[in-house]
């Protein structure tokens, strides 16, 4: 073990494994380009990419599984991102946005949105970001402040607890607005709260790559900040870190990336808790390395869930959501097991 | 309030029998009132006289005699059942787990037995009742069984936080496969209805498979209680005071299996009663399980035949589903319970 955070060796280490998930992340984008309920060899993919394919390859490759994937990378890295952030600022991890309820704020908004305007398909799709931004804002100053306790600031203790809650009663009336939809309405909602990344067209990667653009580059200044806020909350103050309004600045960001992540993939849990997990494990505590690292491995998840979800049962496509909490879950259980406290 | 802090308080060991007896008679008024309430009430108006004469003189020509005798009254039952088995079973494994926020829905149990009757609608869709009772009890055994488990290989035990989380996520897990396989075998419209929670479709006939059962329940429950109240004084008194401990903890997990197991397969996932009413009822009876079990399951019964008289009013003619009633009284409960948050929390 080496005690110097900033050493060299770690440095390049880093730099190296963060090469090698960016090029797994590529052989994964291809081979999921290959795999699908219609597949097309890897050769013929390059012909089609070139602008030499038949129609219906050009068809399944432009317009239905280029964007899917593309937004596949896009939910898995805001997602992932977004737990790093919540870990850091809560000092526990394990932290996310599906846990603490935010996920069911943004899911709440735009299942709210689909029954009151039952033709969603003309909806605009960069509605649909916002709209879950504004539920899960609402969430998350709701359990921000019921968890804040005067003279006491914020427990992660409560402010987990205060999530849990906060989540159930959330699903609670989701559940009431469900069973008010029609069957073709409620097949819609019920496979979107599942995380499928139902908004695969090029429309709802433009709605989402403007939040990744900005959100992603500003947290990763940040990582500084994060460090110190994640290690002890006197040290980070007797640095001249002004607390308060950095945890709120983080948390806004965290919100923002994990809303519009919603907003197109649909409730996909645990990417937030097993991506930066990973990442620590793997580089250490240091924000600068550990968050490219999370955002990869988040991409990664996400995008081999859904490629799993297509390629397993290819007639009905099984949600990444669904895979992913299959995979998911066990390793959260056994980190309930192995970590104290 | 809590049993958690052995000893130490005078006033947590206090009982109040007397307590406990006004609650029980007055609970069973209640419930009696809410019965004759929920029968009356609903799309058709009835009288508490056509009440009366569809029991004493029932006229089968008569549709309103009809209505009470084969939908409203066994409706009604199965709510006050229902409502006192998930009561006994929180107040159970509050006991047991030393544990103040353990309730069958919380720590997944619910979610294990819908994850087994899932499993049953589709592959052994023409199943009769009787069997899928007994599925539903291996399922909430499966839930109990993860839980436990859990419990029982991390390294300091599970203090309420992980175990709140062990629970949520072991019911995602479960009901994540559950949707899936409702995906596939395309009966998500179904689910829903179901596991929203409702005891609109009950049936004397199901009434009649589930009672044994949950009386049974109840009654095991409350020959185990004294075993609880020196369980919930810790684990090392009670081996101290030469009881069995692994024993009555087998017994009572079997317990919770079955009124978990029963109440689950007739209306679906209801959460949080197993959670407030043993609170409520600890703090007014004091911390004696021999009193606490009675009371929970009289109160668990008030509380689901009131709220089922709530989910057919508040948007007739439509039902609002039950688990979300209880949800909106439970929700704010948790909370207030995280928010006090005591140091072993």
């Amino acid at each position: 073990m080496d005690i110097d955070l900033f050493s060299e060796k770690r440095k390049s280490r880093s730099v190296r494994l963060i090469l090698l998930f960016a090029v797994l992340l590529l052989v994964g984008f291809v081979l999921s380009l290959n795999t699908g309920p219609y597949s097309i060899g890897p050769f013929e993919v390059l012909q089609t990419l070139l602008g030499e394919g038949s129609k219906k390859q050009n068809l399944v490759l432009f317009e239905l599984r280029l964007p899917r994937m593309v937004i596949a990378v896009m939910v898995g890295a805001g997602l992932a991102v977004s737990g790093a952030i919540l870990q850091g600022i809560s000092r526990n991890g394990l932290s996310d946005p599906g846990i603490l309820g935010i996920s069911s704020g943004a899911g709440l908004a735009v299942l709210l949105f689909v029954s009151l305007y039952p033709a969603t398909n003309m909806a605009p799709p960069f509605l649909m970001p916002f709209l879950a931004l504004i539920g899960a804002t609402a969430t998350a100053t709701i359990i921000y402040m019921l968890a804040y306790k005067k003279g006491h600031g914020i427990s992660p203790t409560r402010l987990l607890l205060t999530g849990i809650a906060v989540g159930a009663g959330l699903s609670a009336i989701s559940i009431i607005l469900t069973l008010q939809l029609n069957p073709r309405n409620l097949e819609f909602v019920v496979t979107w709260q599942m995380g499928s990344l139902w908004g695969s067209n090029w429309k709802f990667v433009l709605a989402l790559l403007p939040w990744m653009v900005v959100l992603l580059p500003y947290v990763y200044r940040k990582a500084n900040v994060l460090n110190l806020l994640s290690m002890n909350e006197q040290i980070a103050a007797s640095l001249g870190v002004s607390l308060q309004r950095e945890r709120l600045a983080l948390m806004a960001g965290a919100v923002g990336l994990a809303a519009s992540s919603v907003a197109t993939g649909g409730g996909i849990g645990f990417i937030g808790l097993l991506g930066p997990h990973i990442a620590r494990r793997l580089v250490g505590p240091q924000h600068q390395y550990m968050l490219p690292i999370t955002a990869l491995v988040g991409s990664l998840l996400v995008l081999a869930g859904d490629t799993l979800g297509r390629s397993i049962m290819p007639a009905t496509e099984v949600p990444a959501g669904i895979v992913i909490s299959l995979i998911g879950g066990p390793y959260f259980l056994y980190l309930l097991i192995r970590t104290k406290g | 309030m809590s049993q958690s802090q052995p000893i130490t308080k005078n006033a947590s060991l206090r009982t109040r029998p007397w307590m406990a007896t006004v609650l029980i008679v007055a609970g069973i008024c209640a419930i009696l009132f809410g019965l004759g309430s929920s029968i009356i009430t609903g799309v058709a108006n009835i009288s508490f006289a056509t009440v009366w004469n569809s029991i004493f003189h029932y006229d089968s020509s008569n549709e309103h005699h009809v209505i009470i005798q084969t939908l409203r009254m066994p409706r009604a039952l199965a709510g006050a059942l229902v409502g006192a088995a998930f009561a006994v079973a929180g107040a159970i494994m509050q006991g047991v787990t030393k544990n103040p926020i353990a309730d069958t829905g919380l720590m997944g149990i619910n979610a294990g037995a819908g994850f087994v009757l899932v499993l049953v609608f589709a592959f052994a869709p023409g199943l009769p009742f009787e069997s899928i009772i007994l599925f539903s009890f291996m399922g909430a055994g499966l839930g109990v069984g993860l839980v436990y488990g859990l419990a029982y290989f991390s390294k300091n035990g599970l203090t309420p936080l992980r175990l709140a989380l062990a629970g949520a996520i072991v019911s995602s897990i479960l009901s994540g496969i559950s949707q899936a396989i409702s995906l596939l075998f395309q009966i998500n419209y179904d689910l829903a209805f179901w596991s929203a929670g409702g005891i609109s479709t009950a049936e004397w006939f199901q009434v009649s498979v589930m009672m044994p059962w949950i009386v049974g329940g109840i009654i095991v429950a409350m020959i185990l209680s004294r075993s609880i109240t020196i369980l919930s004084l810790g684990e090392e008194i009670a081996a101290g005071l030469g009881q069995k401990t692994r024993l009555v903890k087998g017994v009572a997990a079997v317990v919770v299996m079955v009124l978990a197991g029963a109440s689950v397969s007739t209306v679906g996932g209801v959460g949080f009663v197993g959670l407030v009413v043993p609170h409520i009822v600890r703090f007014l009876v004091g911390v004696d399980y021999r009193w606490i079990i009675p009371c929970s399951a009289v109160m668990g019964g008030v509380l689901v035949v009131f709220a089922d008289i709530g989910a057919k009013m508040i948007a007739m003619p439509y039902e609002t589903p039950l688990g979300a009633i209880i949800a909106v009284i439970g929700v704010p409960f948790f909370l207030y319970l995280a928010r006090k948050e005591r140091r072993e929390w």
